[in-house]
């Protein structure tokens, strides 16, 4: 006997809840639970009074998975709504990462020259090491980490995606 | 404005809610709570003797009387034993507030005495759960834990309650009635919905109510207004474990339960309809059977107050997100304005007519030995009339109990359904007499499972409760013995009842009254001694050791495949069927 896999997709979510001890747990339990995945999930407090905060989540799975994380993440009773931004059409994804590549001569410039490319700011540099500071997409990051491991990359931080629907009005 | 203890406002508050039974077990933490207690005798404390009891107690009390269940442990273990009863509650959707006490705020997270993360633990076998970190919060949150518990899809909710909180003084203001903006489920089906509902069953040639614990758990009202449907409806009617009593046994248009372990007439028609319409229930793997296989050639419309049970395992035509209750009523409404007069399906009833002729229920009968099949019958036939609550454990007494008791009303059939937990029947017959007090409760247990839960005969005796338990005793974990003949060429591995207790001398020294049951001849009137004696009794029937539950549709089979009789049993299965439970 062996275990199918089933062919999966990417969506992102963004999930309004109240902002209250344990919710990241509760959110992030409940996916473990019931077997879904997390790519990322980045959360912050969004309202003036602090009381709502929202979260985002990039997860992957077959459709019929996609719509019962989306059901299951709305009964739970600190979860104000849940937006498949995936689904309801077009939307800006931003992700942030601080990329250390460090080295001296050709790789240094070469570094250089293709932050320059990508739109990475420097925000820290010596005279052997940039740390850059790129936004963008998440396959722009990807693509840039992956250029930077070829010229010394020693450390990546990234946000995980953030995303919001296009257009004038709220999700 | 006068401030009150954390305990003081905790019990007021109850009070406040309508709670007048509360089941729990004293400890180190909930000592404010207990002596909070102390002083209003209008909450009645059941004393169990395991917290998990507890639990299943307050689920007995909730089915049997539709409002939540209450129960109070104390810290670490106490909240720990109850984990079984508050996950059994979620499976089973029974609303329950459990109150646990934790250690002191100060002490959280230095793995202090009887210290447990009973948030962390309990947060996905709960609705919801919370940890008060301040008196002046508990009225507020105990009032949202019982709206929450009680509306939209019933659950256990847990509050956990820090020793120093209990003891802390704040000033009380009551929260009584006042209803949780953040919490409103949906009750009213969508208008478009719903004419598209009716509008698939006036199409439909062969249509089934397919029936769950949803309509149970909506009220009593909600099994009136099922009856009107079918009747105007003419349609068969069938139903999970957890629906029975929703639609009477007795009507021509029942066809039984469906599953795994339901009738041969239920799963053929749920194979053949054209339209299935599903009211309250969950398409449970012991419903559906193989999934690709589940009705293949019907449309389905769900009704469900939770939107995560639609298209979960079974995709769906027509979802209607609201309380079945009320949406059949919007249904019958539709329906009833359009003049709908029902077809009589002429050619659907001539089917199932020839499937009901297999008599799939039928049994081999005995002389010598009593047939557990033969047992429930006959106490079935002892008993309706007083209109019994039935409670069961957990296996094949609990299958034989759902195919042979008739039941005719809601609320009088308590069993663990979702997280099939043995030692459910003792605890939850106590709960539903306590709700109760003038009804005949039985516990239809098998002589396994009552001994998970069997130090609760002193918790009958304390309250001197007439609870009855009726053992099918025959010596085996009887569903487990069956799995391994039908799956694994009879290997009876650890299935075997060794060393049991002489039970009614066990039950004697609970100063319970203790009846043998050995000869089929005797099987009527020792129904009628448990019946007729006053206070609690145990009845140890000895069965046929080796009787199987049939009809059964193995694990993995369409409900196309029923085995009937164990000649049908092949003794052995492929690799794909012994990984599904």
């Amino acid at each position: 006997m062996h275990i199918k896999e089933e062919k999966v997709e990417r969506h992102v979510l963004a999930v309004l809840v109240d902002n209250e001890a344990g919710i990241l747990a509760r959110i992030a339990g409940m996916f473990t639970a019931r077997g879904y995945n997390i790519e990322s999930l980045t959360v912050a407090d969004i309202s003036a009074d602090h009381a709502i905060s929202r979260i985002t989540i990039a997860t992957n799975g077959p459709p019929h998975v996609i719509e019962q994380i989306i059901a299951q993440l709305d009964r739970l009773v600190p979860v104000h709504s849940v937006r498949d931004l995936t689904e309801a059409g077009p939307h800006v994804q931003r992700e942030l990462a601080l990329v250390k590549v460090s080295g001296k001569g050709e790789n240094r410039i070469e570094a250089m020259r293709l932050a320059d490319v990508y739109r990475a700011r420097v925000v820290d540099a010596t005279t052997e090491s940039f740390v850059f500071e790129i936004t963008g997409a998440p396959d722009k990051i990807q693509t840039f980490v992956g250029l930077m491991r070829e010229v010394g990359l020693v450390e990546v931080g990234r946000t995980g995606v953030v995303a919001i629907g296009r257009g004038p009005d709220a999700a | 404005m006068a401030e009150k203890s954390g305990a003081e406002i905790l019990v007021q508050t109850l009070l406040d809610l309508g709670v007048d039974t509360v089941f729990g077990y004293p400890g180190g933490a909930v000592l404010p709570i207990y002596d909070a207690l102390y002083d209003h005798p209008k909450i009645k404390h059941i004393l169990v003797r395991h917290e998990q009891a507890a639990t299943h107690a307050a689920e007995g009390y909730a089915r049997s009387t539709g409002k939540p269940g209450v129960v109070l442990v104390t810290s670490g273990p106490g909240a720990t034993n109850a984990v079984t009863g508050i996950t059994d509650a979620l499976m089973d959707s029974i609303p329950m507030v459990v109150i646990t006490g934790q250690v002191a705020t100060n002490l959280i997270g230095s793995d202090a005495f009887q210290e447990a993360d009973t948030v962390g633990i309990t947060r996905h076998c709960t609705k919801h759960n919370y940890l008060v970190k301040q008196p002046s919060d508990l009225a507020g949150v105990l009032t949202e834990a019982f709206h929450i518990a009680t509306q939209g899809r019933p659950g256990p909710v847990v509050v956990d309650i820090p020793k120093n909180v209990q003891v802390a003084e704040a000033e009380f203001r009551s929260h009584n009635g006042k209803i949780n903006p953040r919490y409103q489920p949906q009750i009213d089906g969508d208008f478009k919905a719903i004419n598209e509902a009716a509008e698939m069953i006036m199409q439909a040639k062969a249509p089934i109510l397919y029936t769950g614990g949803g309509i149970i758990n909506s009220g009593p009202k909600a099994s009136e207004t099922l009856c009107q449907l079918a009747e105007l409806l003419g349609a068969p009617v069938t139903s999970t474990l957890m629906g029975l009593g929703a639609f009477p046994a007795s009507s021509e248009q029942w066809l039984g339960m469906l599953g795994m372990h339901g009738t041969f007439e239920a799963n053929m028609a749920m194979n053949r309809a054209d339209l299935v319409v599903c009211l309250g229930a969950r398409f449970d793997d012991r419903i559906t059977g193989r999934i690709d296989a589940f009705s293949p050639n019907s449309k389905k419309i769900h009704v469900d107050i939770d939107r995560s049970s639609v298209n979960k395992t079974i995709r769906v035509d027509l979802p209607v997100i609201g309380d079945v209750g009320r949406v059949m009523e919007q249904l019958l409404a539709v329906l009833k304005g359009r003049k709908f007069n029902a077809p009589d399906y002429e050619e659907w009833w001539a089917r199932i007519k020839g499937w009901r002729a297999t008599n799939c229920l039928a049994y081999p009968e005995s002389k010598t030995e009593i047939m557990p099949q033969e047992a429930i019958r006959k106490l079935w036939e002892a008993t309706h009339e007083r209109d019994p609550i039935i409670t069961t454990e957990v296996g094949q007494h609990q299958m034989w109990a759902a195919q042979h008791f008739d039941f005719e009303k809601p609320n009088k059939w308590l069993t663990s359904g979702g997280l099939g937990t043995m030692g459910y029947g003792l605890p939850a017959a106590i709960g539903a007499q306590l709700g109760d007090p003038d009804a005949l409760v039985i516990d239809i247990a098998g002589e396994a499972s009552i001994q998970m839960n069997i130090q609760e005969l002193g918790t009958a005796s304390q309250y001197r409760l007439p609870v009855k338990i009726f053992i099918l005793n025959n010596e085996y974990m009887g569903m487990v013995r069956q799995w391994q003949e039908l799956t694994y060429e009879s290997r009876y591995s650890n299935s075997y009842s060794d060393s049991l207790p002489d039970f009614i001398k066990l039950a004697e020294s609970y100063g319970w009254t203790g009846i043998l049951i050995e000869d089929p001849s005797d099987l009527e009137a020792g129904i009628n001694k448990m019946i007729e004696t006053d206070g609690p009794v145990l009845v140890d029937c000895r069965v046929a050791k080796l009787a199987n539950c049939f009809p059964m549709i193995p694990s993995g089979a369409a409900h196309t495949e029923m085995l009937l009789t164990p000649e049908d049993v092949k003794g052995t299965m492929d690799d794909n069927a012994k990984a599904l439970v």
